[in-house]
């Protein structure tokens, strides 16, 4: 078993990268005029220092989460969708329509329910149209679900700022706000609310789902190799459209939990980038649901500095999405090596006869 | 031996040089690719090189265009020996070749493309200076092609136009062209051959053509050097031979098949039934059409063909790989659409080519490639949970079962030599016992001869149980060892059905060619 030299080199890339973002990022805090040791020490007390930062951690960790999965199922599906911003919001905007609709005519324990159920479905529902034109229109699911990202924020806009919108939210134009009773609460004992346990349940469950259940293994097979799973009959189409819905109601989840515990009403806090972190999140976390938890907490303590950051150093407020884009860039990059450094390269096992390349053109251009 | 500094550079050439190809052989590990063969281009002559796939065709010009290293033998231009140690030298003798496959990049105009072509160059392209340049070729040229033109707005013959007056361009003057027609319609074909039959009669060129087709070949060539096998088959002027006699270089001698232990079965019924059949080529132009097919229980059915004529899409419809354009399956008297449960119900399985491509995923494990067809039913699932210890145990059996050479079960597939890969996918497709249909492609291609032998035995075995065998296959001699009826597609049509007990050598030859 030589495994765990594939194991070691991805835990070293992912975190190797992180580390390189860091480098870089204090650089760009040295020409900005800072210490970057004092921002590095500012970023961890702020992410991770006291018990009470780290729960400011963990309550942006949950959207991170459920948002990362929206990349990171369809990614193994060989698909790249980066509509996560977007069946967040959608999300959010069915769960408080449901929210409001019901109000306080049903215990609060089913308007909840309902609420879920709400953006589960109207996330999922965005997502899958990506997912439904991807295989039956042949449409580029990265470009299709970026835009429809824009689609999704332009109604949020359009609804908080007409239809919905309640009079009395001057500043900021928010829907009518969500009963109190209809809140989701937080978890005893601390100031995080329920939406980190959704988060860590759903993570849990897709990777259950995708490594251990006969739908994941069809759907790992569709993503490995098309022609092969149409060799064994596998239901290509309906596949993707299954795996962009499930990935869709994460996200949508994600909308939800941001109306229902956090916002009270569904507003332009929405799309403050939870969705694009989360595609952050999915390929630091090469896209395995597991190891996303534990990215999102890392990303999660990143923005969670970002006030901290502002009022100490005076840096501007934007300097963690510099951050984030560093690292998001150098995570990128660590893609490209993987098996481009020796040490992790498993032994090579049998070498046999080289049978000729197919035809000419294909093979590398010898030079003698 | 010249060196290049001393050679006269290609822009000095004015007719073609006379290339001699002399006891080249080329090995790779322990195939022999191309053995100990000569062959002998003449200045401005249009010479064919036939043989099957595999008969080291490719191989033999990638040595001449310095590709490959041959394991021994020399080239000789004008009866100077040269050595060639990559593509660019061959530029420098004038030596081109033209591909199979466009090498234009299509957002870019045809002169773009031309000047691109060009190796090296100044880091300033001079675009009026070029142009003009570009326009004074064109005008003495063989072929037109505009230049404003970008390369995606043109037809395949203009193209295949352009990829050839690339190498003209370049000052190429020997042109080893590998199946230049087989992506253009026969009109097209007609006229890009027709114009460089001018130019090699006008004494200005010398051609090299790879050529499954005999069509072209007796209308357009002088010579032809036929290869069977790596070895040297036979050559001759084309005003002197027959298509029949071309055949018979590039199959051989009729070879007795060595006789396999076949057991006839009683009240064999129709499985596969194939009514009207259609499906279309990638690019959306008729692979094959209206073709009628059955196979029977406990019979191989052998499709001959050269390759390009409609049986790689025919398995791809049967395997469920792609749509049929028109007509229907049917397997055992019902519609068969190859779902997932349709292949469960009939028992079908399928040996296509190339395995690693076409049946199994690079990167997960062998054991999860064998559970391609039953991860989805007990005992390998339970409801929906994966069992992975059955599917490990599974694999545990089959690999000792066919001898899979694998380090674990849990190795990427991909880290397989391509003989295991193939056993995997055979562990994975003959490994049920009721197992009713198996669709099988050039299921030997590329393997060496143990596993050649293994295959036969387990097709045949597979037969005797009363299995529907259908084999495709480019390889004649496995075709009439192997099946019980033999049928020839040709341009996606069946040309020629016979048993193959009665079979005619010739007729198939014919067939096989088209005429």
């Amino acid at each position: 078993m030589q495994t765990w030299r594939r194991t070691l080199e991805s835990l070293c890339l992912s975190f190797g990268a992180i580390l390189v973002g860091l480098l870089l990022f204090g650089l760009f805090c040295a020409l900005a005029g800072a210490n970057p040791f004092e921002v590095y020490g500012l970023i961890w007390k702020a992410a991770f220092g006291s018990s009470s930062t780290f729960q400011n951690t963990l309550i942006r960790a949950s959207p991170l989460m459920l948002s990362a999965l929206c990349t990171a199922l369809p990614a193994r599906l060989g698909l790249v969708i980066i509509g996560n911003e977007g069946a967040l919001v959608m999300g959010g905007l069915a769960a408080i329509s449901i929210g409001l609709i019901i109000g306080t005519a049903l215990p609060p324990i089913l308007v909840q329910i309902a609420m879920a159920v709400a953006g589960l479905v109207a996330g999922g529902l965005w997502i899958g149209a990506a997912g439904a034109l991807r295989h039956y229109r042949a449409v580029n699911e990265t470009i299709s679900s970026l835009l429809l990202n824009y689609i999704a924020i332009a109604l949020l806009n359009h609804l908080v700022g007409g239809p919905m919108r309640d009079p009395s939210s001057l500043n900021k134009p928010s829907t009518f706000p969500l009963a109190e009773v209809n809140m989701l609460g937080n978890i005893p004992g601390t100031r995080v609310h329920w939406g980190l346990v959704y988060g860590l349940v759903a993570c849990l469950i897709t990777y259950f789902l995708m490594q251990r259940t006969t739908f994941g293994f069809a759907a790992r097979t569709a993503g490995g190799n098309v022609r092969a799973a149409r060799i064994a009959g596998l239901p290509v189409g309906k596949l993707t459209v299954m795996i962009c819905f499930l990935a869709g109601s994460c996200a949508g989840l994600a909308g939800m939990v941001e109306v229902a515990a956090v916002q009270g009403a569904a507003n332009e806090s929405l799309n403050v980038g939870y969705g694009y972190g989360g595609i952050l999140v999915a390929f630091a976390a090469r896209h395995n649901p597991l190891a996303a938890v534990l990215i999102s907490l890392l990303v999660g303590g990143i923005l969670a500095s970002g006030g901290i950051l502002q009022r100490s150093l005076n840096l501007p407020d934007a300097t963690v999405l510099v951050f984030q884009g560093l690292v998001f860039l150098v995570v990128l990059y660590s893609d490209s090596l993987y098996g481009k450094i020796p040490f992790f390269k498993e032994k090579p096992i049998i070498t046999t006869s080289a049978s000729p390349p197919a035809s000419p053109g294909e093979e590398p251009v010898m030079t003698a | 031996m010249t060196t290049l500094s001393s050679l006269p550079s290609a822009r000095q050439l004015d007719r073609p040089p006379d290339l001699q190809v002399n006891g080249m052989t080329k090995q790779f590990g322990r195939l022999m690719a191309l053995d100990n063969l000569s062959m002998h281009l003449k200045s401005g002559s249009f010479h064919a090189l036939l043989g099957e796939n595999g008969a080291g065709k490719s191989t033999l010009v990638k040595c001449i265009m310095g590709f490959y290293q041959p394991t021994a033998g020399e080239l000789l231009l004008d009866g100077n020996p040269v050595q060639i140690g990559n593509p660019r030298d061959a530029h420098r003798y004038g030596i081109g070749m033209v591909y199979q496959h466009f090498t234009s990049v299509p957002a870019m105009t045809v002169a773009e493309n031309l000047v691109l072509s060009r190796f090296g160059g100044a880091g300033i392209i001079n675009w009026k200076a070029e142009i003009e340049a570009l326009r004074a070729f064109m005008s003495t040229s063989p072929f037109q092609v505009p230049l404003e033109t970008p390369i995606a707005q043109l037809a395949a013959g203009q193209k295949q136009k352009l990829e050839i007056l690339k190498q003209i361009y370049l000052h190429s003057r020997i042109l080893i062209l590998d199946e230049p027609t087989s992506v253009l319609t026969p009109a097209e074909a007609d006229e890009v051959l027709g114009l460089l039959r001018q130019q090699v009669s006008a004494g200005e060129l010398s051609i090299l053509m790879i050529s499954h087709k005999f069509r072209e070949v007796m209308a357009f060539a002088d010579e032809i050097t036929v290869l069977r096998k790596g070895k040297f088959a036979g050559s001759g002027a084309v005003s002197e031979l027959t298509v029949a006699d071309m055949a018979e270089m590039m199959m051989g001698e009729q070879k007795v098949p060595t006789p396999v232990q076949k057991t006839s079965l009683p009240n064999a019924t129709p499985v596969l039934e194939a009514r009207q059949l259609g499906a279309n080529k990638d690019n959306g132009i008729a692979a094959f059409s209206g073709i009628d097919l059955t196979v029977h229980s406990g019979e191989i059915v052998g499709i001959a063909g050269i390759s390009g004529n409609g049986q790689r899409e025919l398995v791809e419809v049967l395997a469920g790989q792609r749509e049929a354009a028109a007509g229907e399956v049917w397997v055992n008297g019902e519609r068969y659409t190859a779902t997932r449960a349709e292949m469960y119900r009939h028992q079908v399985c399928a040996l296509p080519e190339e395995p690693l491509r076409n049946a199994c995923v690079a990167h997960m494990s062998v054991a999860e490639n064998m559970a391609l067809r039953t991860f989805d039913r007990p005992p390998q699932a339970k409801g929906i949970l994966l069992l992975l210890q059955a599917i490990r145990q599974m694999a545990v059996g089959l690999i000792g079962q066919f001898s899979v050479k694998t380090p674990s079960p849990e190795t990427p597939v991909q880290n397989l030599s391509g003989g295991n890969v193939q056993r995997a996918v055979l562990a994975r497709e003959l490994s049920t016992e009721q197992i009713k249909l198996l669709i099988a492609a050039n299921p030997c291609f590329g393997l060496d001869f143990a596993a050649v032998d293994f295959i036969h035995t387990q097709i045949i075995n597979a037969r005797n149980r009363g299995v529907a065998v259908l084999l495709v296959s480019e390889d004649l001699d496995e075709l009439l060892k192997l099946s019980d009826r033999l049928i020839v597609i040709s341009d996606g049509q069946f040309t020629y059905q016979s048993q193959t007990t009665t079979a005619e050598y010739a007729a198939i030859g014919h067939a096989m060619a088209g005429h």
